[in-house]
């Protein structure tokens, strides 16, 4: 399995993840690259970001609160959700929330301990690209594929499977 | 009974499938153990102190005689010829090889059942009232619900990987049987005031370390909410839960930071947004789901019938189980009968292949083919007939499945305990069996009457002992068990967390400890006053004076 995965397909990831140093600052890169930032220091200067020659996209920790994009999200291109630990499940919830009730459009990535085991489920909250760990990119394990359907409502099926059940077509 | 349409026995299949894979790439050492057991808790799987535990769902304590005989098979074919009800309603398998956990859930899938969520940081098995659908006293049946909530929360995608393991519990009945106010999500009925039925949601409650009552976050939610309600719970501990420190995880933890008022006021606040959404429940959704849980083809009986007052009349043995093991029916001509698995000698809850295949025919032979796992660890027929319960009583007696100690203190709740589980401090099952030796005699153990007695190898609490109306919990004490006694839980309508009632006990002192109790409860009881109700009468006082009292 490569290591960048977007819309079910192995891709070149132009995008640079910039995660801050010792000394708490972005390292600086050519202001015609394409970099994703922590969304504290996004929204530091969000202006400047917009209108760099290469895009931005913002690095969300599942801590932060999605609300603070609101006002943004019609322009952004990329968000990441950073997954610390493959069992910390609160990017899941940040991921609907961004598509559901915020109606964000662009690349939504999942980035982190994410592994193939993951994807499916990760998908069906709402991301479309997913940046595997290194080292986790050659085994088995899940893909969209491995569960042929689902009972809840997710960003993918929105009618729950009850509801589809019960409703023939 | 719930019966599984073509969706549900492939996504069961399709986990088979997948957990094989999961379980070849660890026994290939692609997998380190780390990154396996989160993987393989969610498939129930535990490593052990002994060999890997596997524990299998049985949703809401709902089983088909077909279903009980696979599990006997099971148990017979890869494991020590038995298996262990949980208070969960579950049952676990203590020696399975790891190797062959996937050919067993292979197995369970041929009769409709599995593994999934079992353990793990995601939404457990739904518990519910071991006589839904029968009691006397039920407002409405909560089995479509449980089997609702059952789905929705099945690989639920936003929900695998909770701060902590998440546990609901449903009761349509006025007498709450199913502990909802010691469950991360409590729904119990309540109604409106057009006389409605619906939901309290109670949040917040459970055992382990920090034990806890649930507080009552909505008095009332109508029934058609509950999926979008329970989403918006369940995002709320998601994002907001600690994760920091896995004993302050649950989110009783984060009930209690909030306050009740502003966790309720953040969990509306969330529900706006889901309020009326696809998740909400028509009533031609409901029905699909309760078309599964229609009355069986009761025969038009007569209560009392001569089948039944003659033996009661004339076999004393026969009207003590009738008294302790049997339940009143909505249905004329017919009574619930506990099995009791707390036989004097056998660890509490425990069962045979034989004893299961037993239950399975009696299930066909004397109902209609279904059984229950009540949360107390026994097995509950839900519908015989009158006349056929002297029958009954007689082979089940000779399947040791028909000890009458139903609610008595030798019907003692209790987890595994240190001879199985990696986690306890102590043993569990040498000291119930002690506590049952010394309670042996019947005349003794009726004049003591109901006493929930809940046992505890470790705070984890499996056995629940917070709320029982005595508890033990075993304590570790440099390298030694030692066991604590408290006094004054209870499940219900009064639901109550015991306390300690002082320094523990050697393992031979406890039943010694337990007579001492049951002497002081006999000297101050009211006629008719249950235990629990003479000791929140008199107090604690009285029975720590005695149990420490100087012997000389």
């Amino acid at each position: 399995m490569p290591r960048y995965i977007k819309d079910g397909k192995a891709q070149t990831d132009g995008w640079r993840l910039l995660r801050p140093g010792d000394d708490g600052a972005l390292p600086s890169v050519p202001s015609d690259e394409d970099v994703i930032v922590p969304l504290a220091a996004w929204l530091q200067d969000a202006v400047r970001w917009q209108n760099r020659p290469g895009r931005s996209g913002v690095l969300l920790s599942p801590d932060d609160d999605p609300a603070l994009l609101e006002p943004h999200l019609a322009g952004l291109a990329l968000i990441a959700i950073d997954f610390p630990a493959f069992t910390d499940g609160r990017g899941y919830s940040l991921a609907r929330l961004l598509r559901e009730r915020y109606d964000y459009a662009g690349e939504l990535r999942a980035v982190g301990d994410v592994w193939p085991d993951l994807i499916r489920s990760l998908w069906l909250v709402g991301f479309d690209a997913f940046l595997i760990k290194d080292g986790k990119e050659g085994e088995g394990g899940d893909d969209y594929n491995t569960f042929s359907d689902s009972y809840q409502v997710n960003f993918r099926q929105p009618q729950p499977l009850f509801r589809r059940r019960v409703t023939r077509p | 009974m719930y019966r599984y349409d073509e969706v549900d026995h492939r996504l069961v299949r399709e986990r088979v499938v997948q957990f094989r894979d999961q379980t070849r790439r660890f026994l290939a050492g692609e997998l380190s153990e780390d990154e396996f057991r989160p993987l393989r808790l969610m498939n129930g799987l535990y490593i052990q102190r002994h060999a890997p535990m596997l524990r299998v769902a049985i949703p809401y304590g709902h089983l088909r005689s077909t279903q009980l005989r696979k599990l006997a098979d099971i148990a017979r074919r890869y494991d020590k010829g038995y298996g262990h009800f949980t208070t969960r309603q579950n049952i676990q398998f203590n020696w399975p090889e790891l190797s062959r956990v996937p050919d067993i859930l292979e197995e369970l899938s041929t009769v409709e059942m599995h593994a999934i969520q079992t353990s793990g940081n995601c939404v457990r098995n739904t518990t519910t009232d071991a006589f839904a659908g029968v009691a006397a006293d039920q407002l409405f049946d909560p089995r479509p619900y449980c089997e609702i909530i059952r789905q929705w929360s099945t690989m639920h995608p936003e929900f695998t990987f909770l701060p902590r393991k998440f546990k609901i519990a449903v009761s349509g009945s006025v007498e709450d049987r199913a502990a909802t106010m010691v469950h991360d999500i409590g729904l119990h009925v309540s109604r409106n005031e057009a006389g409605e039925a619906g939901f309290r949601v109670i949040v917040g409650g459970g055992l382990g370390r920090t034990p806890m009552v649930g507080e009552v976050i909505r008095e009332f939610l109508p029934r058609q909410h509950l999926l979008t309600y329970l989403d918006a719970v369940l995002r709320v501990y998601n994002r907001f839960g600690r994760r920091d420190n896995k004993y302050k995880a649950r989110i009783k933890i984060l009930v209690k930071a909030m306050t009740p008022e502003g966790f309720a006021a953040k969990v509306e606040d969330e529900w706006r947004h889901l309020k009326d959404g696809p998740a909400t429940l028509r009533d031609e959704d409901v029905a699909h789901y309760a078309s599964f849980f229609v009355d069986p083809a009761y025969l038009p009986l007569a209560d009392e019938p001569a089948e039944l007052t003659g033996p009661l009349a004339e076999d004393k043995a026969f009207a003590r189980w009738f008294e302790r093991n049997t339940r009143a029916h909505r249905q004329p001509g017919y009574r619930s009968v506990i099995l009791s698995l707390k036989e004097t000698g056998a660890p509490p809850g425990d069962i045979s292949d034989e004893q299961m295949e037993a239950a399975a025919d009696w299930a066909d032979r004397f109902g209609f083919g279904e059984l229950r796992v009540a949360h107390e660890q026994n097995l509950v027929l839900p519908d015989v007939a009158q006349k056929d319960l002297y029958a009954l009583w007689q082979t089940a007696r000779k399947s040791r499945m028909a000890t009458p100690n139903i609610g008595l203190l030798t019907d003692i709740i209790s987890c595994p305990g240190g001879d199985f589980c990696s986690l306890a401090n102590a043993r569990s099952i040498p000291v119930a069996n002690a506590i049952q030796q010394t309670f042996d005699d019947l005349d003794y153990l009726y004049d003591l009457g109901d006493i929930a007695c809940n046992f505890s190898g470790c705070m984890n609490a499996c056995g629940h002992h917070h709320i029982g109306n005595i508890g033990i919990l075993g304590v570790d004490k440099n390298g030694e068990e030692w066991y604590q006694i408290t006094l004054g839980g209870s499940q219900g309508s009064d639901t109550a967390i015991g306390k300690v009632i002082g320094p523990s006990f050697a393992q031979a002192d406890v039943p010694v400890a337990f007579g001492k109790i049951m002497q002081v409860y006999l000297e101050r009881r009211l006629d008719g006053e249950r235990f629990i109700e003479t000791l929140r009468r008199v107090g604690v006082e009285p029975f720590k004076e005695r149990v420490y009292a100087p012997l000389h």
